[in-house]
């Protein structure tokens, strides 16, 4: 029990697949403009990186080594096939504004890394398991960063008006800069700081230390 | 020709791959610590999307779009759901050949790409200008220029990110932000200055 409890929570705060693993930043940074195309997005990832997960592990010990990553590959373009398909015929107008982003997760490397690091040697309970937490930790930074964007940026969630923006005869002016792909880049970045100033243990070590202050006095 | 320029620098500063696309966004964050090897991964990539978009085009065009198999017998058939999956079997391929021709023809850039031509296979940028390109439905032409203008544009930006990290190592940032969180935040301000490029029109 304690096992599979550690697989699914680790990964959403002590080894978020993005604050700490750097994988899958890509579509991390692109869909968080509205937060409906941001949740079909982290429902699509869940889907995908769950079942690939299970089908890697339920074949590794019959992939040969040297064509495995072809073998991973193809099944989760399989996968990212399937959800397409369903999106386009449940959901079009956001299949249309993820446009290429639900094909960009054949190369999330959440997947692939998933599939390569965890599949590949374990059993498929454990496997689908870490593969549904690597995703939630996913959704939580996408979700994070969406609930800033989407208000701030256009001055509604989930397409309802929260904050009456001025063009509309509220009160909001609404900060255009966070609707383009800079804002993206800083809020994760300052979602890294709070993690890492929550957990200490992730901070990097500097390169270089830098020497004190030397006072113009010793220094004579 | 103008039109051609045109999409070339549009592809290059306008709307570039790593910082207005956000694709690549992984190895792109991962290899910028020197710039030596930016600039290896940089031409890597230029090489790989120069090819596989304009292969990735005439799969399209002439197997997979609806009715594209008309000289084959079959005028009704729609196989473009298969395109995910053709568009990556080529990129892996084409990764694999463009390794072994390397080897044995120009070993000094083979060796000077060394571990990074593999990984290219897993980079979004080339996976999404395979897809950018078909979504906007270019001729081959087209879909040539793009795909080197896409690389050119990613190599320069992470080199600007290496040189820029390169610089920073030396700073003292505070605790919390060394390292990636640091890094994220110059990529915003990379990102901003090629914003200033959005209103070249050619």
């Amino acid at each position: 029990m304690s096992q599979q409890n550690e697989v699914l929570v680790d990964p959403i705060f002590n080894n978020n697949p993005i604050a700490l693993q750097v994988l899958g930043i890509c579509s991390a940074l692109a869909v968080t403009i509205s937060m409906s195309q941001t949740l079909v997005m982290c429902a699509a990832v869940i889907f995908v990186t769950t079942l690939s997960n299970l089908a890697v592990s339920l074949v590794r010990n019959r992939i040969p080594t040297n064509i495995r990553i072809i073998v991973q590959m193809t099944i989760i373009a399989s996968l990212v096939i399937v959800v397409d398909q369903v999106l386009q015929a449940v959901a079009y107008d956001i299949s249309k504004s993820l446009s290429v982003f639900v094909g960009l997760i054949i190369t999330n490397c959440i997947v692939m890394g998933r599939a390569e690091a965890f599949a590949m040697q374990n059993g498929p309970y454990l496997s689908a398991l870490d593969g549904f937490g690597n995703a939630l930790g996913y959704s939580l930074i996408l979700i994070g960063v969406a609930i800033i964007r989407e208000p701030l940026g256009a001055g509604t969630l989930m397409g309802y008006e929260i904050l009456p923006t001025v063009s509309n005869g509220g009160w909001y002016y609404s900060n255009g800069l966070l609707l383009l792909s800079p804002s993206a880049f800083f809020i994760i970045g300052f979602f890294i700081w709070a993690i890492r100033s929550w957990k200490k243990d992730q901070v990097e070590e500097p390169e270089y230390e830098i020497a004190d202050n030397v006072q113009y006095r010793e220094a004579m | 020709m103008e039109h051609f320029l045109g999409i070339f620098v549009r592809a290059v500063f306008i709307e570039n791959m790593a910082l207005t696309f956000f694709l690549g966004m992984c190895t792109f964050i991962a290899i910028s610590k020197k710039i030596s090897t930016a600039i290896g991964l940089g031409i890597a990539v230029v090489v790989v999307l120069g090819i596989t978009v304009p292969v990735n085009n005439l799969i399209f065009n002439h197997l997979l779009r609806e009715g594209a198999l008309s000289w084959a017998g079959f005028p009704d058939v729609d196989l473009s759901f298969l395109g995910y999956l053709s568009y990556i079997g080529v990129i892996a391929a084409m990764v694999q050949i463009l390794e072994m021709v390397l080897d044995r023809y120009v070993p000094v850039l083979y060796n000077a790409l060394g571990v990074f031509l593999p990984l290219i296979t897993v980079n979004c940028a080339i996976l999404g200008a395979s897809l950018i390109m078909i979504e906007q439905d270019q001729t081959f032409a087209e879909s040539a220029v793009f795909g080197l203008g896409a690389g050119v544009g990613w190599a320069l930006a992470i080199t600007a990110l290496a040189g820029v990290r390169e610089k920073l190592k030396y700073s003292d940032v505070p605790e919390g932000l060394r390292g990636l969180g640091i890094t994220f935040i110059s990529v915003g301000l990379l990102s901003l200055c090629f914003m200033s490029f959005g209103g070249i029109d050619i």
